[in-house]
């Protein structure tokens, strides 16, 4: 028993270890030469386009329903109309970056850690090395890049379209003036809100890729590793993302509140 | 075998051990690799041959002993220094290691377009030449995974020698393909040494390659193109025992020495391994 506990223990640490040595080389991937452009601008694509739909999707039901749920919880205090404060300070504020960051972790950081779990059991990886190329500089510091960078912009999307769907449900279901809809979510928010709302995608979008990729990169054991390796990053990930984003609130309400 | 003085050492392993957790994979290895000549590494699977190549390319490092390449010690180098060592080594792979997301002529350029300023009209005129010499030159702008296994691996040897490396390694470069391709990729490997100066290591445990690697040799000559024909065909003795076998067992050296004290040995093992 001891025994296990104990092997259990090492492996993770060594697991920690690993992530944040990886971490400390992408650092000095993004502050040193060589840098692949290249793969930057496909994994912006790639993550950021790529991953349009399904976060418009989820942003606009999300506002939708939580106009829909508030309304009738409102109106027993006769506040209806203050339908759109609450929309735009829970999208904007959680909803928006918590919602968006779970949609990469099931889309990108699945698709990170299959990819590149795929290249280490066909050997891809040590082939890449054995040419002199850097598979962290080459694969990873572009993932990351592109994860910091276009996690904010997706988040603001959906933050954008779930306002939208709350002011569908709000104008058509619950009868709520458009004029007095826009004016609710304006007076709703604050400064703060904005910058709560665009600081934490930066540190999600940073965790979901950091585990794709660290999980990727970790792979063995064949086909059936890669699949192994795709369900552990997604459930970390999402896991990540919900704990990172207690802290990071924590932090961000001491610091500007 | 011992290094001559005046003939450095492309490749030297000394007294290199190697485990994972409680499994031993080498156990006390030397070897020793001249230019231009080639060493046959045979044994069963997980012997440890593959690791040799991995510990050659610093993919892996030794619990003990010292890996050489060119004289410098690649188990004391760090991964930047490992990168540019790398320069002048070569790998098959496997099962080819193609990158899929690239054309076969992306893959077999992927070094020049990746690391270097080469003009890309002459990249890709490296890049026709080397596919021309494994006879895959309509193959340029083809996906790898349209390619037979024969096919991917000679795309891997292309990959391997488009930026001239002095040395080559092969891992199993013809396991999982049907003799007559396997001879096609073997005569690429005699090709490239005895035609380009290459040295090359050979992990394998196809007898049959093995042995055709060490009894053929290739030269320019015929009549076709100008005399400018490749002839493969079985070389003399003293070209023969040039290239030096090594039979590995549980990662211990188990024999080292020319084909024809291969096929002289009595050692049950190896017996048992060449019948």
């Amino acid at each position: 028993m001891l025994e296990f506990v104990d092997k259990g223990l090492k492996t993770a640490v060594q697991e920690v270890q690993d992530y944040v040595r990886l971490q400390i080389a992408v650092a000095r991937g993004i502050f040193s030469r060589p840098f692949y452009m290249h793969d930057l601008i496909e994994q912006l694509d790639q993550i950021g386009i790529g991953s349009l739909t399904v976060v418009v999707l989820a942003g606009f039901f999300t506002g939708a329903v939580l106009a829909l749920q508030t309304g009738i919880t409102l109106d027993q205090f006769g506040a209806r109309p203050f339908v759109g404060r609450l929309v735009s300070a829970s999208m904007v504020k959680e909803l928006g970056p918590v919602l968006t960051g779970l949609m990469l972790a099931g889309r990108v950081g699945s698709g990170i850690a299959a990819e590149l779990g795929s290249m280490v059991v066909t050997d891809q990886i040590n082939a890449l090395r054995a040419l002199g190329t850097d598979p962290i500089r080459k694969l990873v510091v572009p993932r990351v890049l592109a994860g910091i960078m276009m996690t904010p912009v997706l988040t603001i999307i959906a933050d954008s379209l779930g306002i939208l769907g709350g002011w569908i449900i709000a104008v058509f279901q619950l009868r709520v003036a458009s004029s007095l809809y826009w004016t609710s979510v304006t007076e709703g928010l604050y400064l703060q809100d904005a910058w709560m709302g665009l600081i934490k995608p930066f540190v999600l979008g940073l965790a979901i890729v950091t585990i794709g990729c660290h999980v990727g990169m970790r792979t063995s054991g064949g086909t059936q590793g890669v699949g192994r390796s795709t369900t552990q990053a997604v459930v970390a990930a999402s896991v990540a993302v919900i704990a990172v984003d207690l802290f990071v609130t924590q932090l961000l309400i001491d610091l500007l509140y | 075998m011992a290094v001559n003085s005046s003939e450095p050492a492309d490749i030297e392993l000394r007294h290199v051990s190697l485990a994972f957790d409680d499994k031993v994979v080498l156990k006390d290895v030397s070897f020793t690799l001249l230019p231009g000549h080639t060493k046959l590494i045979l044994g069963a699977s997980g012997s440890g041959k593959s690791t040799i190549l991995k510990l050659i390319l610093g993919l892996l490092k030794p619990d003990d002993g010292e890996v050489l390449v060119h004289g410098e010690r690649v188990d004391r180098m760090a991964e930047p220094e490992l990168l540019k060592m790398r320069g002048d080594l070569g790998m098959v792979f496997q099962e080819g290691a193609l990158f899929d997301s690239l054309t076969v002529g992306e893959n077999v350029g992927f070094k020049f377009y990746e690391d270097t300023d080469m003009p890309l009209e002459d990249v890709r005129q490296r890049v026709e030449e080397v596919l021309g010499f494994v006879r895959l030159d309509d193959y340029v702008d083809r996906r790898t995974s349209e390619l037979s296994g024969g096919q991917r691996r000679r795309v891997a040897i292309a990959r391997a020698m488009a930026s001239k490396p002095g040395i080559l390694l092969y891992d199993e470069a013809t396991t999982g393909l049907d003799p007559i391709t396997a001879i096609t990729v073997d005569e690429e490997i005699v090709k490239l040494r005895d035609l380009e100066g290459v040295s090359s290591i050979v992990v394998t445990h196809q007898l049959r390659d093995a042995f055709f690697v060490a009894t053929h040799g290739a030269r320019r000559g015929g009549t076709q193109a100008g005399g400018n024909q490749i002839v493969v065909a079985p070389a003399d003795a003293a070209k023969a025992d040039e290239a030096e076998f090594i039979m590995l067992k549980e990662g211990l050296v188990a024999f080292e020495g020319n084909a024809a004290e291969l096929r002289a040995s009595t050692d049950p093992y190896i017996r048992s391994f060449l019948s």
